[in-house]
C-alpha cells in the first residue's frame, strides 16, 4: 500500500502556496467548524443524556447540564444498569456478538477461497460464475427474504443462529468475493509459479502466499461485515424473530423503542449500547476501513 | 519458499492429523446440534451440572431459571467454535482429501472445492429465491395466476409509497453526495483535515436504528406548555416560533428521515470523493490557476469534472442503499403518517398482511430499481476484463 503515503508528500507540496491568509481564510474556519459541530452535536446530546438523571432530562433540554455540570443529582450511571438488567441489553450484547462473530468469518473463509480459485485456478465456467457473482452485487436483499423464509421454517433454521450466520454470509458474500478478487488476483504471478515449482499444491499456496499476503483486504472486509452486521435490523427480525432470548442490539433496542418510547434516558443508553463496539472498532480501525471503502468503490 | 515441511513430518502424523479431524467433526455435528435446540445451551449445561453432582442447579436450569448467563457464555464458546473452526475444518478436510487423489482428478475437482461453498450459498440465498420471489408475484394466495399484485399498486396510498422512494432517492441520495463532495472540497484545504474528517465520518459507524433514536431525541416534541427537550424544538421556541411535531407532520416528516440517512451517508461520499479530489493531477490545477481562475471555479470547473467517474459511483452506491430504506421509517413512525415507502411496506405485507404476493411484488419492483445499475456493473466489468 503505498497510495497514503503518496497522498501526504502531494498535500505537503500542494496546500502550503495557496492557503489563503488568516483573516480571508476565517469564513472558511467557520464553515468546517459549523459542519464539525453539526455531526458531532445530535450524538452528543444522547451520551449526554443517557447519563442524565431522569427527573432532569423531561423537564430541562439536554444542553443546560453541560452549563451546570457540578449541580447536585445531575449525573448517574443508574441508566445504564437499568437497561442492561430489565432493559435486556445485557443478554442481547452477548447474541450480537454469538451472530456476529461467524456471521463475519465465514463470508471471508469462504470469500477467499471462492477468490482465489477465479484468480488463480483455471476451469471451466469460470469467468461466468465470476460474472454471476459481479450481477448479485447489487440485488436487493428483499428479494430473498420469503423464499428463505419459507426455507427455514421447513429445516428448523428459524429462530437459529445458524440460521443468521448462513443468511448474513450468503448475502455478504458477492461484495466479500469481489473485493478479495480485485485483490488477490494483483498479487504478482511469479509469487505462484515459483510455488508450483517448488511442488506447493493450490491449498499450500493458498493459505501460505495468497492469504497472508491479502491480509489488508481481508481486514477491510471484516471490518465491513462487522458493522453491517451488528447493526443490521431487517434480517434479524426477520430470521431470528421475536423471541426474548434471541434479541441483538438493534432489535433489544427496538423492543426497548416500543415497551419504554417515552423514556428517554433508557432509549439513550440503549443506543449507546449498541454504537459502543462499533464506533470503537471504527476509531481504532479506521484507516483499514477507508481503504477498504476506496477499494471497493473507485474501482467498481 | 518452505511449502512442504508438513508433509515430510515423522510417520505418525499421518494417524493422528485424520483422527484429529473426525474428532473436530464430531465436535462440530454436535456444536450444531446444540446450537440448532432451542434450550440446547440451558440443557448441555444442566447435564454436565448433573455430572457434576448440583442437581439444584441442573433442574433450575431445565426450568429457564439459574445460571442463564453461563448458558449464554457457553453457547457463545460453541458458537465460535463450530462457526469459526467448523468453517476451515471444512475446508483442509475436504482439500486434503482431494490432494490424495490422482493428479487428473485433483485438478479437476479442487477448483469446485474452492469455489463450491460461495457457490452453493450464492444459489441458495440470492439467485433461488431471487426467482422464487419474481415467480411468486404474479400468483395470489390461492396460487391462481394474476397481475394483481401489481395491479394494487396504481391504488393512492401504493402511489404515495412510491412517491416517497422517489423523494428519498432524490434528496437523499443526491443530498449525501452534493454534501460529501462540498465538504471534502472545503477539508481539502484546512491543517486538520484528517482529525476534521473523522467528525463527518464517524456516523457511518453507526447503525441506522442507532441513528433513528439519536435524531428522535434531536426532533423530540413536547406539548406547548411543556418545556421541549429536543434541540430543533427547543431553538424554534426560543425564536419565538411554535413547536413541531416533526414525525408527525406530513410531508415535512419524510424530509426529518431524510436527515438522518444524509448524516449517516454523507461522510461515506465525503471519503470517496476527497481521496478522488487528492488524485487530481497537480498540473492541471496549476494551469487553472494561472488562467486566472477564482477557487470557485477552480472546484466547480475543474475538479468536479476530473472525477465525474468516482461521482457517479458513490451516487450510485448511495442511491441503492437509500432505494431499500426500511429501519429509519420503521422505527421512527412504522410509515403511518404518509411517509411509507417500499421497504416498510413489504415488511408489513410480509408480517402483518401475511400476503406473500404483494410483498413479492414490492421486492421485485426494488430489484427492477438497481436493474440499470447491474446492467452497468456488468458493462464496466466485461471491458476491465477485455483491457487485461
Amino acid at each position: 500500500m503505498t497510495a497514503p503515503a503518496t497522498t501526504i508528500a502531494r498535500k505537503t507540496t500542494r496546500v502550503s502556496p495557496w492557503r489563503p491568509p488568516l483573516l480571508r481564510s476565517l469564513p472558511l474556519r467557520l464553515a468546517v467548524f459549523a459542519i464539525c459541530a453539526l455531526w458531532t452535536i445530535p450524538t452528543l446530546g444522547l451520551l449526554v443524556t443517557s447519563v442524565r438523571n431522569p427527573e432532569l432530562i423531561s423537564t430541562t433540554g439536554w444542553w443546560t447540564a453541560l452549563f451546570n455540570p457540578f449541580a447536585a443529582n445531575q449525573w448517574t450511571l443508574n441508566n445504564y444498569s437499568v437497561v442492561i438488567a430489565s432493559g435486556g441489553m445485557g443478554p442481547a450484547f452477548l447474541n450480537s456478538l454469538i451472530v456476529t462473530i461467524p456471521a463475519t468469518v465465514i463470508p471471508i473463509t469462504i470469500a477467499a477461497f471462492a477468490a482465489y480459485a477465479f484468480a488463480w485456478i483455471p476451469f471451466r465456467g469460470r469467468a461466468i460464475l465470476f460474472t454471476i457473482v459481479v450481477g448479485l452485487l447489487v440485488v436487493p436483499i428483499q428479494m430473498s427474504l420469503i423464499p428463505i423464509l419459507k426455507i427455514y421454517s421447513g429445516a428448523g433454521l428459524y429462530g437459529t443462529f445458524v440460521g443468521i450466520w448462513l443468511a448474513h454470509t450468503g448475502f455478504g458474500l458477492p461484495l466479500a468475493i469481489f473485493l478479495l478478487y480485485n485483490f488477490i488476483s494483483q498479487l504478482p504471478r511469479d509469487l505462484f509459479e515459483s510455488a508450483a515449482i517448488d511442488g506447493a499444491s493450490h491449498l499450500q499456496s493458498f493459505i501460505r502466499i495468497a492469504l497472508p499476503l491479502s491480509v489488508p483486504a481481508l481486514g477491510a472486509f471484516a471490518i465491513f461485515q462487522f458493522l453491517w452486521v451488528w447493526n443490521d435490523l431487517l434480517v434479524a427480525l426477520v430470521f431470528l424473530g421475536p423471541s426474548n432470548d434471541l434479541r441483538v442490539m438493534p432489535t433489544a433496542l427496538y423492543a426497548l423503542l416500543g415497551s419504554r418510547g417515552g423514556q428517554w434516558q433508557l432509549l439513550t443508553a440503549g443506543a449507546f449500547l449498541t454504537m459502543a463496539l462499533p464506533l470503537l472498532v471504527f476509531i481504532v480501525l479506521q484507516r483499514a476501513f477507508v481503504r477498504g471503502i476506496l477499494a471497493g468503490s473507485v474501482k467498481s | 519458499m518452505t511449502v512442504l515441511p508438513r508433509s515430510v513430518k515423522a510417520p505418525a502424523s499421518r494417524f493422528i492429523l485424520p483422527i484429529l479431524g473426525l474428532v473436530a467433526l464430531a465436535l462440530c455435528v454436535g456444536g450444531i446440534l446444540v446450537l440448532i435446540d432451542h434450550h440446547g445451551a440451558e440443557n448441555l449445561l444442566a447435564s454436565i451440572y448433573g455430572a457434576l453432582g448440583n442437581s439444584a442447579g441442573a433442574q433450575d436450569l431445565r426450568n429457564g431459571q439459574g445460571d442463564q448467563i453461563v448458558a449464554k457464555l457457553l453457547l457463545m464458546v460453541i458458537a465460535l467454535g463450530v462457526g469459526v473452526g467448523g468453517i476451515w475444518l471444512l475446508f483442509l478436510g475436504v482439500g486434503g482429501l482431494v490432494g490424495t487423489l490422482r493428479p487428473t482428478w485433483r485438478d479437476r475437482i479442487l477448483p469446485w472445492v474452492f469455489v463450491g461453498p460461495a457457490l452453493i450459498l450464492l444459489a441458495t440465498y440470492l439467485l433461488y429465491p431471487g426467482i422464487a420471489t419474481f415467480a411468486r408475484s404474479f400468483f395470489d394466495s390461492k396460487g391462481a395466476l394474476t397481475l394483481d399484485n401489481y395491479a394494487v399498486m396504481t391504488g393512492s396510498d401504493f402511489v404515495e409509497i412510491l412517491r416517497n422512494n422517489v423523494i428519498w432517492l432524490i434528496v437523499a441520495a443526491g443530498g449525501s453526495v452534493i454534501l460529501g463532495l462540498v465538504i471534502a472540497g472545503l477539508f481539502d484545504r484546512i491543517r486538520r483535515e484528517a482529525l476534521a474528517k473523522t467528525f463527518v465520518f464517524l456516523p457511518l459507524a453507526i447503525s441506522l436504528i442507532g441513528a433513528s433514536v439519536i435524531w428522535g431525541f434531536m426532533y423530540a416534541w413536547e406539548p406547548a406548555e411543556q418545556p421541549q427537550i429536543g434541540l430543533l424544538n427547543a431553538a424554534i421556541v426560543a425564536a419565538g416560533g411554535q413547536a413541531i411535531p416533526f414525525f408527525t407532520t406530513s410531508p415535512l416528516n419524510i424530509m426529518a428521515e431524510i436527515v438522518i440517512m444524509i448524516w449517516l451517508q454523507t461522510g461515506f461520499a465525503m471519503v470517496v470523493l476527497s481521496a478522488a479530489i487528492k488524485g487530481v493531477s497537480t498540473e492541471i490545477i496549476e494551469a487553472a490557476r494561472l488562467d486566472g481562475a477564482n477557487e470557485r471555479q477552480l472546484f466547480l470547473r475543474v475538479i468536479v469534472p476530473a472525477i465525474r467517474g468516482s461521482i457517479v459511483t458513490v451516487s450510485t452506491t448511495i442511491a441503492i442503499v437509500t432505494l431499500k430504506i426500511f429501519d429509519i421509517v420503521y422505527v421512527t413512525t412504522g410509515g403511518r403518517f404518509g411517509d411509507d415507502v417500499v421497504a416498510n411496506r413489504m415488511f408489513h405485507e410480509m408480517f402483518q398482511f401475511f400476503d406473500d404476493g404483494r410483498a413479492s411484488a414490492l421486492a421485485t419492483l426494488l430489484f427492477l430499481a438497481v436493474l440499470p445499475v447491474m446492467y452497468i456493473n456488468l458493462r464496466n466489468f466485461r471491458r476491465q476484463q477485455r483491457d487485461v
